[in-house]
């Protein structure tokens, strides 16, 4: 088998391992490329961030991604761009992919403010962090004189991140996998009996083994055909080949608007106006107080990948097959089941035997959701809209992640998760925070949200209006340092492969 | 319990006839994926037996694939095939269908080679064109379709009963509770708002045939045992052999391709899938799959028929189809979810399974002991489906909002009320939760 070999962070875009927590001013800019030449000149100068680790940490950052026709207009072949994944190649809003990520109705493309057609959806994203005060500066020095001649400013996204909560005032990004940089961890299929926190490399950079043990799409050049080629690493399952994505990552942005006020609004009609009601009521759907901690409590061994003292992701939910504690359809629980490669409880070689042929269930839900370890994604998202509560200004989420295999990460967390009516064995309710609410097929309602209590029926809530709407959004392309520079020095006009 | 049953009705389309065909098939659809249920041509509501129904024009694209073993071509001609699952005996059902949906049967059927539309006999046509599965999956042996809509009933009543209650005067105990349930849907029966049908006799000859199946296969190949010890070994080393020389044929499918078969997808909370393939050549792989499928088969009808499939609990009909004399094979199902939660459930919870039979197919990613490697080569697979899956025209399910888990539960709640009491508290809290 191929040798792998060591990371080298000075190829990897620095947001494929830091937050850039600190740095808490940021703005995404969506850029339509207006001159191509000067475009790739600007390209190949800009001081983009990468992955090493300095001291001091900086107080700037920056990071470049492209969509598909950005790359086409960049003069990257068509051969080139089938080369990678199906989902990059034909966008967020390809015909059908919207039904299967629950943008429909509200959350329709034709209503979004960008990215919802061929005119609105940009060619580059530029990411720019800052420490507090410097991001005006940091600005200018990066775009330079040629910038706007090379580009025209389509959006301009801005941010805040004073305070650590999300709009609704929950803790967010709490729950992150561990990056196994390492490549320590075995990726054996049915190895994992219970959640491991830590994720092969390869599923959030291109290029290096995933969950499966194997490598996921992306454009493999033939460095005799293209000489410019040389400058990429070669591909670790085929020497012979360069390969464009090694230390990239797909990045997914959906711009997420939430209604705050009409959120606390139905929550506080739907408690009879008892706060404390209204507070549970809250942290059921979300599956975690305000504070972020989980309404689970500790499991007594330890998983692999989380940080035991910090507490907060020390949990599965093994222990509460009902959803008694933690709601089955509460957000963390949806977005991240913390299911092994085996339903709970088989700890014995004769059991996980009994169950790989379906015997042993102790109820029908028990073994209905996936394994979660294929289905991760690396949160980076910024909040944005004023912290102070008021109606008069617009309040979301720009909700970015990487993966290296969006089909199988962000879009399945999506629709088999967060969209599914019947995720886990629900009875038709979708995500309490982000569903959009539509009926299905034959007219059930889905706008529900139900708990099951210890004694009694479920209590169950109806009716609930969407609070979160989608208003933008596109698949990128993060690429490595190096292959960042490829783009950049392709000839333009010229075939390119 | 009346026990399901199954047909394919297989027919050569004319060859200039296949995108008329489709003309007219597309037709029976509002929009690419959902069926007007009661549409002019068949309008399959009206079949109260009728689970699951397809229309699908299999042309097989990947039929260049056994030039990689240096064999002659063999045509495949576009063929129809007219598929479903229902309640009953297929030819009963298939007598409905001809006298119900006749003329638009017709008209589909005379796009087919062998059909002549003055002379023919429909039912009589439907039967001889009939081809029977060489496995077949049913998530519940016996479950009508009546007893679904039914069960499906009585839980939107008890669950606002349920609701009701809350509200007025909230709820006591679950024994308690059971007993009021009990009688408010004595009183729903009596005036006429739903309906529990009692179960149905199982026919004499059902019962005897599948117990002298169940128990006559295990004896027969405990018979066989010597015989499979000592070709074991040569077994296995021919396996390894070929496993190591077989190619893989797993080219990325065609973007095109792949928005032909999404555009019918993700509709409804079920999705059918169709895929069409060949058989590896030689009597190795022939006898091999020939000796899977039966044995899938059986144990499909005796072991799998109580709502899962190995850990698969979301398919509701599976078939699996060799046709051409056995060189080719069909495989047609209706699952929950979407497809990439469906190919998922395959490498992560049945990959052996899927090897078992799969990996017989022309083009397979590469096993090892039949049953690791394979469908475990994620993309090789993936791409592998998708380019043997076929449009399926035309789909029809008869509770489009269920899925088989919701199924299941409905009768487990249906179970739960007949019953007088609940031993304990706790039991008829278990009970009162799946409401």
């Amino acid at each position: 088998m191929s040798k792998r070999e060591k990371i080298d962070f000075s190829d990897v875009q620095g947001i494929c391992r830091f937050a850039h927590g600190r740095l808490t001013n940021a703005e995404f800019l969506l850029l339509k490329i207006k001159d191509v030449e000067v475009a790739k000149q600007w390209l190949s100068q800009a001081p983009v961030s990468t992955a090493e680790s300095k001291s001091p940490v900086p107080e700037t950052a920056m990071h470049i991604a492209f969509t598909a026709t950005g790359l086409i207009k960049l003069g990257l072949s068509e051969q080139i761009l089938s080369g990678f994944s199906e989902p990059f190649v034909s966008g967020m809003t390809a015909k059908n992919r919207s039904r299967r990520l629950g943008d429909v109705g509200n959350n329709s493309p034709s209503t979004w403010l960008w990215g919802g057609d061929d005119v609105a959806s940009p060619d580059v994203l530029l990411m720019l962090y800052a420490a507090p005060e410097k991001l005006d500066g940091w600005q200018s020095e990066v775009m330079g004189m040629k910038f706007n001649q090379a580009f025209d400013l389509q959006h301009c996204l801005r941010t805040n991140d004073e305070v650590r909560t999300e709009p609704f005032g929950f803790a967010d990004g709490i729950s992150q996998p561990e990056i196994d940089w390492g490549q320590q961890q075995a990726t054996d299929i049915h190895s994992r009996y219970t959640y491991s926190n830590l994720l092969a490399l390869g599923e959030i950079l291109l290029g290096y083994r995933n969950e499966y043990g194997e490598y996921t799409d992306r454009p493999l050049l033939e460095s005799d055909l293209d000489a410019l080629a040389k400058v990429l690493p070669r591909a670790e399952e085929n020497p012979r080949l360069r390969d464009l994505g090694r230390n990239g990552s797909y990045l997914v942005f959906r711009q997420l608007e939430q209604d705050v006020d009409g959120f606390w609004r139905h929550l506080k009609g739907a408690s009879d106006g008892d706060s404390n009601k209204m507070e549970a009521l809250a942290e059921a759907m979300v599956g975690r107080r305000r504070d972020g901690s989980p309404l689970m409590s500790e499991t007594p061994y330890s998983i692999p990948g989380v940080d035991k003292d910090k507490g907060i992701n020390q949990f599965d939910f093994n222990a509460d097959p009902g959803g008694l504690v933690c709601p089955v359809g509460a957000h963390v629980r949806r977005s991240n089941p913390r299911t092994g490669d085996y339903p709970p409880g088989n700890a014995s070689f004769i059991k996980r035997l009994l169950s790989l042929f379906g015997f042993g269930k102790k109820s029908r839900s028990q073994d209905l959701i996936a394994s979660t370890r294929y289905h991760r994604i690396l949160r980076r998202g910024r909040q944005y809209g004023p912290v102070q509560n008021s109606s008069d200004y617009q309040r979301g989420l720009h909700f970015i992640c990487l993966s290296a295999n969006i089909a199988r990460q962000f879009e399945f967390v999506q629709n088999a998760w967060i969209a599914n009516a019947k995720f886990g064995g629900l009875q038709d309710e979708t995500d309490p925070l982000l569903g959009n609410r539509q009926p299905l097929n034959n007219g059930s309602p889905t706008d529900r949200f139900s708990r099951p209590q210890k004694s009694g029926p479920a209590q169950c809530m109806r009716g609930i209006p969407q609070f979160v709407t989608v208003q933008g959004g596109a698949y990128f392309f993060l690429p490595g340092i190096r292959a960042l520079k490829y783009i950049a020095e392709t000839p333009f006009g010229t075939d390119g492969g | 319990m009346v026990p399901q049953s199954t047909f394919m009705v297989c027919a050569e389309i004319i060859g200039d006839q296949v995108e008329n065909l489709r003309q007219l098939l597309g037709g029976m659809n509002c929009e690419p994926g959902v069926v007007d249920p009661n549409n002019s041509l068949v309008p399959f509501a009206q079949f109260k037996g009728l689970h699951v129904a397809r229309f699908a024009i299999i042309e097989s694209q990947t039929n260049d694939d056994v030039e990689a073993y240096n064999i002659s071509l063999k045509r495949w001609p576009p063929t129809l095939i007219f598929l479903g699952d229902c309640d009953g005996p297929y030819d009963l059902f298939l007598a409905e269908v001809a006298v119900r949906a006749g003329p638009g049967l017709r008209k589909i059927f005379s796009h087919c080679v062998n059909f002549n539309p003055e002379s023919e006999i429909l039912l009589e046509w439907m039967l001889e064109n009939n081809k029977k599965p060489t496995a077949n999956y049913i998530n519940w042996i016996g479950r009508t379709v009546t007893q679904v809509h039914e069960e499906i009933q009585l839980h939107r009543l008890l669950n606002e009963r349920v609701r009701q209650m809350q509200q007025e005067n909230g709820v006591e105990s679950a024994l308690g509770l059971h007993q009021d349930l009990r009688q408010f849907v004595r009183s729903e029966i009596d005036s006429n708002n739903l309906e529990l049908s009692k179960e149905p006799r199982t026919p004499v000859k059902w019962r005897v045939g599948n117990f002298f199946h169940k128990v006559t296969v295990p004896l027969a190949l405990l018979l066989l045992t010597p015989l499979f010890l000592v070709l074991a070994p040569f077994y296995a080393l021919k396996l390894r052999m070929l496993e190591r020389s077989d190619l893989e044929i797993t080219p990325r499918p065609d973007p095109d391709h792949i928005s032909k078969l999404a555009a019918h997808e993700d509709r409804m909370v079920t999705n059918q899938f169709t895929a069409f393939g060949d058989v590896k050549p030689g009597l190795f792989r022939r006898y091999t799959i020939i000796f899977l499928l039966f044995m899938l088969n059986y144990a499909a009808r005796h072991i799998y028929n109580r709502g899962f499939l190995t850990r698969v609990q979301t398919i509701h009909f599976a078939r699996w189809v060799l046709l051409d004399d056995k060189t080719r094979v069909l495989f047609a199902s209706n699952y929950d979810g979407d497809l990439e939660s469906y190919m998922d459930d395959f490498i992560n919870k049945v990959g052996w399974g899927l090897n078992l039979v799969f990996s017989n197919g022309i083009g397979w990613p590469r096993t090892r002991w039949l049953i690791k490697g394979g469908s475990l080569h994620e993309q090789k697979f993936k791409y592998y489906l998708r380019r043997h899956q076929h449009l399926s025209d035309v789909w029809y399910k008869a509770y489009p909002d269920a899925t088989a888990v919701d199924i299941a539960r409905n009768s487990e709640i249906r179970q739960g009320l007949e019953k007088q009491r609940f031993a304990s508290e706790q039991d008829a809290q278990k009970w009162v939760q799946l409401i």
